[in-house]
């Protein structure tokens, strides 16, 4: 049932004006509630800085975890905060669908002409992410400028590419996990696990979990590409279980990759609903 | 004539107490049991809840190993003692709501919304009303929750777990405690909305200070310092600390319990006291609309 009187149109393109519309509106709707966005802005940033403090006060009784040193496991932080930032920012309120399910809201996103993907995804969007990113990218400069690393082209390139890669891994982990939701409505928390759990995860060398742990995180759901095995690279340390060197500059690939499980989940999910109405 | 009067009057005052009383005897038990159910019901959120507490656990657990090893004896325990805090203390998050998930979303929302007259007009306590279902809540995520993290976390690695059962029954008491100081925060979080209309910002800056204060993101007896001493009596730490040294016998829950059930006590009727004046601050400023 296309509409008649639009021509056809490419329907990302489709998609992303959608999005993009339904994102502006709700960055209106926030700043009615200024003194709400500012304090909202300000936890998000503290919650990663809190985060750090506690490592930073591991770091007062140790010189090393894992063999690493502070600013070492701060490359590892700032980077996947960084990442999970921008992907809770564009694609984290997914986990929304939960909710649309039981309420039957989701039933308006159906008719309306833009992919259900795209209003899931600017659903409630929230710009108080911002604070995240910007913690994130913060202590990822400290450690770039602490890091007695000698820079080359690769290794400074690799540093924006591993946030941007990582950032759509966690995405595509994000979009699996709310095509999830269609079969178990009330799962919501399962993708925390693997998105705020893999993030307080990964902010550690690997050097420190379990080496099953690592396969888990390497073969199965492929955190690992989200900043270790770039960041070790930069690093000059081998990767615990002694992959080739260029699997280091696969993250972008592997982050598209992804998106191809997770998109099918979402389309058998969203196949898959029947609406609970009468 | 008059003194007759008057003894009638306080009589049927003191019999309208009476009844009241039952009343609430009946009614917040009730309420309480209600919260239970309303949570029992959604079993997939459960099992998802209790697998984030399991993975989260692990991560810590593995973070923790290679901290201890590093450092044996940090803040004063073991490496058995410190994984004990890790699990003990995924097995309690979600009990006391202290990375959201209460009421206080929903508290909020009727605020916003206006429902809240509605709430007012009820002839049962605001406070008393949402505490009783609330604790209902919790009681169902300590079993619902807490139970599996803690075995999985107990056979995954060596931790040191109590065999005294006065322990155990002591420790029962301080979590009860640690319930009532999470609640009371969070009362003054929920009623915020009447100033506020939207508690998102504050709910968030309150999960920062829960997770950051209360030592489930690393044990307070390991922060440096006078930073370590402040932290340690805020209530914050009533929440996880607390409870855990009370079940290890250790710090403030060494030797005589007494005094770190008595500081937990402590914040829960400030805290408690505190939700009070500010609900009849609240409740003189709602104003009802619509007809």
């Amino acid at each position: 049932m296309a509409p008649v009187d639009v021509p056809v149109r490419n329907r990302a393109v489709e998609g992303l004006r959608g999005y993009g519309l339904i994102v502006a509106m709700w960055v209106r709707s926030t700043m009615t509630y200024r003194t709400s966005f500012f304090l909202s802005t300000f936890g998000n940033a503290a919650i990663t800085l809190l985060d750090f403090v506690a490592i930073w006060i591991m770091f007062s009784h140790v010189d090393a975890l894992g063999g690493f040193t502070l600013p070492e496991i701060a490359l590892l932080y700032g980077s996947s905060s960084a990442s999970l930032g921008l992907a809770d920012l564009l694609l984290g309120n997914t986990d929304r669908i939960g909710v649309r399910i039981r309420d039957g809201s989701l039933d308006t996103m159906l008719v309306r002409p833009v992919p259900v993907l795209a209003q899931v995804a600017a659903d409630r969007f929230a710009l108080r992410r911002l604070g995240r990113i910007g913690q994130g990218l913060a202590v990822l400069c400290w450690a770039v400028s602490e890091l007695g690393v000698a820079w080359t082209a690769g290794k400074v390139l690799l540093v924006p590419v591993m946030v941007l890669a990582g950032a759509a891994i966690f995405g595509a982990v994000m979009v699996t996990g709310a095509a999830f939701q269609f079969v178990a409505g009330d799962a919501a928390e399962v993708q925390n696990s693997f998105t705020y759990g893999g993030n307080t995860m990964l902010q550690y060398p690997p050097t420190v979990f379990a080496k099953d742990l690592l396969r888990g995180v390497t073969f199965v759901v492929p955190l690992a590409f989200v900043n270790w095995l770039p960041a070790l690279y930069v690093l000059g340390r081998p990767y615990p279980l002694g992959l080739p060197g260029w699997v280091a500059f696969v993250s972008p690939l592997v982050a598209v990759l992804v998106f191809v499980p997770a998109s099918l989940a979402w389309r058998a999910g969203l196949r898959s609903y029947r609406s609970t109405g009468s | 004539m008059r003194q007759a009067t008057a003894r009638t009057t306080a009589a049927a005052a003191a019999a309208a107490a009476a009844a009241a009383v039952a009343r609430g005897a009946r009614l917040y038990p009730a309420v309480a049991a209600g919260g239970f159910r309303r949570y029992a019901t959604y079993g997939t959120a459960t099992a998802a809840g209790v697998f984030t507490n399991t993975v989260f656990g692990f991560v810590l657990a593995y973070t923790y190993v290679a901290l201890w090893d590093e450092r044996p004896g940090l803040g004063g325990y073991d490496q058995a003692q410190a994984l004990t805090f890790v699990w003990v203390s995924q097995s309690l998050l979600a009990a006391g709501a202290l990375i959201g998930g209460g009421f206080q979303e929903e508290m909020q929302e009727r605020i916003r919304t206006g429902d809240i007259a509605v709430d007012l007009y009820r002839p049962a306590d605001l406070q008393l009303w949402w505490l009783a279902a609330d604790l209902g809540r919790a009681g169902f995520q300590l079993l619902g929750r807490g139970v599996v993290p803690l075995l999985a976390g107990a056979l995954a690695f060596r931790l040191a777990l109590p065999a005294d059962p006065v322990r155990w029954l002591l420790f029962a008491v301080s979590v009860l405690f640690a319930l009532l100081v999470s609640f009371g925060v969070r009362y003054l979080l929920g009623l915020a909305a009447f100033w506020l209309m939207d508690g998102a910002g504050i709910n968030l800056v309150a999960v920062v200070a829960t997770v950051f204060f209360s030592g489930m993101l690393l044990p307070l007896t390991v922060f440096p310092g006078g930073f370590g001493e402040f932290v340690r009596v805020l209530p914050w730490a009533a929440m996880i600390q607390v409870p855990l040294d009370v079940l290890m016998g250790v710090h403030a829950g060494a030797g005589s319990a007494v005094r770190a059930l008595g500081f937990q006590s402590a914040w829960a009727l400030v805290l408690l006291g505190a939700g009070r004046l500010l609900q009849s601050a609240a409740t003189r400023k709602v104003v009802v609309q619509g007809g």
